[in-house]
């Protein structure tokens, strides 16, 4: 049996939340306060998952960079391959906000976009 | 001199928002005055998520969120200028501007809307010991130079403070290849959202050290260590309790400061606890026609709550601009006390408030399991269970119009309190005093 | 091969190289930092003391009357600002009041003039912020506030106008005498060749003697922390506010700063640390403990930066501005504390005539005596403004915010004779980063405009030269992007 300490994320209380697992399988949660804080911790232990939000680079724009993010949310344990794409990603300018930057990044099915417009110069 | 029903210093958040109000209450002549190289303010460098939740119910990143309302300042044609600083603001609302462009010059504004937004507060002010090496930024500087210029201030990161920029950060230069050693935080709580603590501190394993403060800053020319050190309950530092980090930056969140330096030039009356301007109930300052709205009011967490406000401010100054200065009814007092640091607003003429009305506040320690209670004289009208309130989070109450009405007495005294059970700190209004033409 | 090396660009040297600019004699100053101004020179307390603390019959008296005599004519002909805003000496234990009959009448001694003892009263009505404690007071009006950044800077710029070479990131690191009898300098960078050589190298200057004299001095690093305060603090008093003197010095002073700010301090703490400018934190507590002795609810909430500096002591605590004895055309200016930015225009006139005589120097006679200042638009009507605008748009564009300063005053800073480099060069030249803020707004913009206009990569753009670097590298390991 494995235990997983977690702090929930719904507001500030911040419940210290202590979650039971077997072969991937919840046994038990403990420490909430409300239904937010199963909720999460039954996701967070299952299939954790962040939005990514960083820049790219940018040919001729009015900008070096422009701000990117995964469009939905992706496993948590793909960020650093996630990264890896952002950092190698070249785009030219205009480039508008939703504008696919990498697309199906690190394998995952979800593409990165751009967050704001980048005008031509 | 050229003249404009409203005149709006900042295009950030809150003076897009504000502006946007205005022109669909009807105003015609709006001009919105910025001075960096964009609209959107400081949301262009959050290039983060978790924006626009309440406003837009999805999230949003800065940028995008900003642009949602750029879209609809350029559909309204409201006119706007770049590059353009204000440089003083006068009692009878003449609005000094400059720009390359079109030089220095004068407007008379029917109505000027405050958005100028926060700064933050600098090591200097921190009366942190040691050099002053390069290498020390404060966090928003540094999330300009990496978001928006692309550069990296360094490579091994101390941070002290855990305000939301901090944590941000935290996470941000992580990504971009960086080992932040630790965040250090001289409250015995997070300034920060928790969601930020795990996801920009716990997902990479950056350690939180509550009260702890930098007691020492090295290198002569450049950043080579912090020294950081447990604070008692007084917040001083312990002796013994000293870490060395080895570190080439060393970025600050230690709050944020409200800009009003122009408020106060054009002899605004500002509230000591916010830094931001007193307002009533239509966010007017105690100049008439001088509205304020944003960080330059008092430090939001989310800018939902900026947009929101501004749109009150947008309303209440385009109503200014058709009806002119109501200058009669009955005004209420609010005063915060014990739990309660301050309300925005601090007076409330019932006769003009809207049927429903926000009082947003913020708590000056972590109540658990507690109570905001509205008083009116004796009699307490609201009674609020909340499971937790911390100083990082913003905290409102509804207040009725009907309520309000109801409750008018005979007696020329009339208190109401806020209060927290357990601790009986409280908001006070204090009384109702008539203002006449 | 240069008839005068000046060795060091803070005040002392900057004033001796203006001195020297009169003749017609071929000048350098070597100076180990990046800009002048770099050391004692940018952290004291931008004071012009009137003359009365130092000891009867001394060089620093002497000096110290004499330039505060000169000071208006000098500072007429830089263009920067100084303001006799009048120092007071408070007393505030009835038991001490005869200490201040003792100052007057050094003060006397000293030549001073106008030094006036004030009742209690007299004192509160011209300072009501003053201690309820206060018993008695002296006060002496030709005390003044001034810039030291702007001083130091304005006679650099002035020397280099009339042809004195500044050479920076200089650090001399032995002195020899050539068989030709010239001095050898050798240096990080090359060797240098003088006739003779003005050691004006603050708390460096001991190591300096010492290279070329059997008879050693020692200058002990006098430790002085300051909080200067916003703005808003800086009405609280209008003269400079000293406490009594004592053994250690003049105590913790509270005075306006000629730009409007309030400075407080100095603590006096020997080290035994050349570099030593950090502050500490008992050092800032004493400061926050001493600065309400004298003046009343001092806003000490309204820090915006704290700062430390190293007074040059000298055990007998006197300048010493001689010819050394086994050391022939090496001429010290040793010990060169406080009050030696009041006396800088007598030290340097003292050098210069030393300097002149020894050497037979002949007067230029086309010496350009004046020095313009970096235009500041703040002073100039609506009309003019927008007139300088019209010719360069440059002006119309602010930078810092907190100060008010546009981008045509970054350019003068940047172009003109000995210009800013870095952002502290920009700083002390046009108070861009100075404010509230602390360049947190203006820097990336400040960078820019350095990046632009010198050709410099941002990550050779520095806060203050050596290796003080803003930024590392480009963020996506510095590939692409649009440079």
């Amino acid at each position: 049996m494995e235990k997983r300490e977690l702090t929930c994320i719904g507001c500030p209380m911040g419940c210290q939340i202590t979650v039971e697992m077997e072969d991937g399988e919840v046994l038990s949660v403990k420490g909430y306060t409300c239904a937010i804080g199963d909720k999460y911790a039954r996701n967070e232990v299952t299939h954790p998952e962040r939005t990514v939000t960083s820049t790219a680079v940018i040919t001729g724009g009015d900008k070096p960079r422009v701000s990117v993010k995964t469009a939905s949310n992706i496993p948590k344990d793909k960020i650093a391959d996630c990264m890896k794409e952002i950092d190698a990603a070249c785009v030219k300018a205009p480039v508008h906000i939703g504008d696919v930057v990498v697309k199906n990044v690190a394998g995952t099915g979800v593409d990165v976009v751009a967050t704001r417009e980048v005008a031509a110069v | 001199m050229t003249s404009y029903d409203i005149v709006i210093i900042g295009g950030g958040p809150a003076g897009l928002a504000a502006a946007i109000s205005a022109r669909k209450a009807g105003v015609d002549k709006i001009l919105i005055l910025e001075r960096d190289r964009e609209l959107g303010g400081i949301l262009n460098q959050c290039i983060h998520n978790g924006f626009g939740l309440h406003t837009f119910k999805e999230e949003l990143t800065g940028p995008e969120y900003a642009q949602r309302f750029i879209d609809q300042v350029l559909a309204e044609k409201i006119e706007y200028r770049l590059h353009t600083m204000v440089m003083d603001i006068s009692s009878d609302r003449v609005v000094t501007a400059m720009s390359r462009e079109d030089g220095m010059y004068q407007i008379k504004a029917g109505a000027v809307i405050l958005a100028m937004g926060c700064r933050e507060r600098p090591r200097g002010a921190l009366n942190i010991p040691g050099y002053r090496p390069a290498g020390i930024f404060s966090a928003g500087t540094a999330q300009r130079l990496v978001n928006m210029e692309g550069y990296m201030p360094g490579r091994e990161v101390v941070i002290l403070g855990s305000g939301d920029i901090g944590l941000i950060m935290a996470r941000r230069m992580t990504l971009e290849g960086a080992k932040v050693k630790v965040v250090a935080e001289l409250m015995p709580y997070s300034g920060g959202l928790k969601r930020n603590i795990v996801q920009c501190l716990d997902d990479f394993g950056i350690p939180l050290k509550l009260s702890h403060t930098v007691v020492d800053i090295e290198g002569k020319d450049h950043l080579t260590a912090v020294t950081i050190a447990e604070v008692d309950d007084k917040m001083k530092p312990i002796p013994g309790t000293e870490e060395r980090y080895t570190c080439d930056t060393l970025l600050l969140s230690c709050g944020l400061i409200p800009e009003n330096e122009l408020s106060r030039n054009a002899g605004v009356e500002m509230n000591p606890v916010t830094s931001g301007p007193v307002v009533n109930e239509s966010l007017e300052t105690n100049i008439p026609g001088v509205f304020a709205c944003g960080n330059v009011l008092h430090v939001h967490d989310l800018v939902d709550y900026v947009s929101e406000e501004a749109t009150r401010a947008g309303a209440n100054a385009a109503r200014f601009v058709k009806d002119g200065a109501v200058q009669n009814g009955k005004v209420i007092e609010l005063t915060a006390t014990d739990g309660a640091r301050y309300t925005v607003p601090s007076t409330i003429n019932v006769d003009r408030m809207d049927d429903l009305l926000t009082v947003r506040f913020r708590v000056g320690a972590v109540f658990k399991n507690s109570f905001v209670s509205v008083y009116f004289d004796d009699e307490r009208v609201m009674h609020n269970q909340k499971r937790i309130m911390a100083p990082g989070e913003m905290e409102q109450v509804i207040l009725q119009k009907s309520k309000l009405k109801e409750a008018d007495p005979k007696a020329s005294l009339a208190s109401w309190a806020l209060r927290f059970a357990f601790l009986k700190p409280s908001i006070k209004t204090k009384r109702f005093f008539e203002i006449k033409e | 091969m240069y008839d005068v090396i000046v060795i060091g660009a803070g005040v002392t040297g900057c004033a001796v190289a203006r001195e020297l600019s009169r003749y017609n004699a071929s000048v350098c100053v070597l100076e180990k930092a990046e800009d002048v101004c770099e050391g004692t020179s940018k952290a004291n307390s931008a004071i012009i003391h009137a003359g009365f603390d130092a000891a009867e019959g001394s060089l620093m008296a002497k000096l110290n009357v004499r330039g505060n005599e000169m000071m208006d004519e000098l500072c007429e002909d830089l263009d920067i600002p100084f303001k006799r805003n009048g120092s007071m000496v408070v007393c505030i234990h009835k038991e001490a009041l005869g200490g201040l009959n003792d100052l007057y009448d050094r003060g006397i001694k000293n030549g001073v003039k106008g030094l006036k003892i004030l009742s209690r009263e007299e004192a509160l009505e011209m300072e009501p912020n003053l201690s309820d404690n206060v018993e008695g007071a002296l006060f002496a009006p030709t005390g003044g506030i001034i810039c030291p950044f702007k001083l130091t800077i304005a006679m650099a710029e002035n020397a280099n106008e009339n042809g004195v070479e500044f050479r920076f990131n200089t650090t001399v690191e032995d002195i020899k005498k050539g068989e030709n009898g010239t001095w050898k300098i050798r240096t990080n960078n090359g060797e240098y060749e003088s006739r003779y050589i003005v050691n004006a190298a603050g708390v460096y200057a001991d190591k300096l003697h010492n290279m070329v004299s059997a008879d050693n001095v020692h200058i002990i690093e006098r430790r002085g922390e300051y909080c200067l305060l916003d703005k808003e603090a800086g009405n609280h008093v209008s003269h400079t506010i000293f406490p009594q003197p004592t053994s250690l010095g003049k105590g913790v002073l509270v005075t306006p700063t000629v730009h409007g700010n309030l400075l407080v301090g100095p603590t006096a703490v020997d080290i035994e640390d050349k570099e030593g400018t950090n502050t500490t934190a008992a050092g800032l507590a004493d400061l926050q403990a001493k600065a309400n002795d004298h003046v009343k609810n001092l806003p000490l909430k309204k820090v915006i930066t704290s700062f430390s500096g190293l007074r040059a002591h000298l055990e007998k605590h006197d300048f010493v501005i001689e010819e050394v004895k086994d050391a022939p055309h090496f001429i010290d200016c040793l010990g060169i504390e406080s009050p030696g930015l009041s006396a800088c225009p007598a030290v340097g006139e003292m050098v210069g005539n030393m300097l002149k005589d020894m050497m037979k120097l002949q007067e230029k006679d086309n010496w350009i005596s004046k020095r313009k200042d970096i235009l500041d638009p703040s002073r100039l009507s609506i009309e003019e403004r927008n007139e300088l605008i019209k010719k360069n748009p440059a002006y119309g564009n602010i930078i810092c915010r907190c100060e008010s300063v546009s981008e045509g005053e970054i350019l003068d800073a940047i172009h003109r004779p000995l210009g800013a480099r870095s952002l502290d060069g920009v700083k002390r030249r046009t108070r861009a980063g100075m404010g509230r803020c602390q360049m947190g707004f203006c820097s990336p913009r400040t960078m820019e405009i350095l990046h632009r206009e010198l050709g410099l990569s941002y990550e050779e753009i520095t806060k203050s030269g050596g290796r003080s670097n803003i930024v590392m590298e480009r963020t996506k390991n510095q590939k692409g992007g649009n440079q």
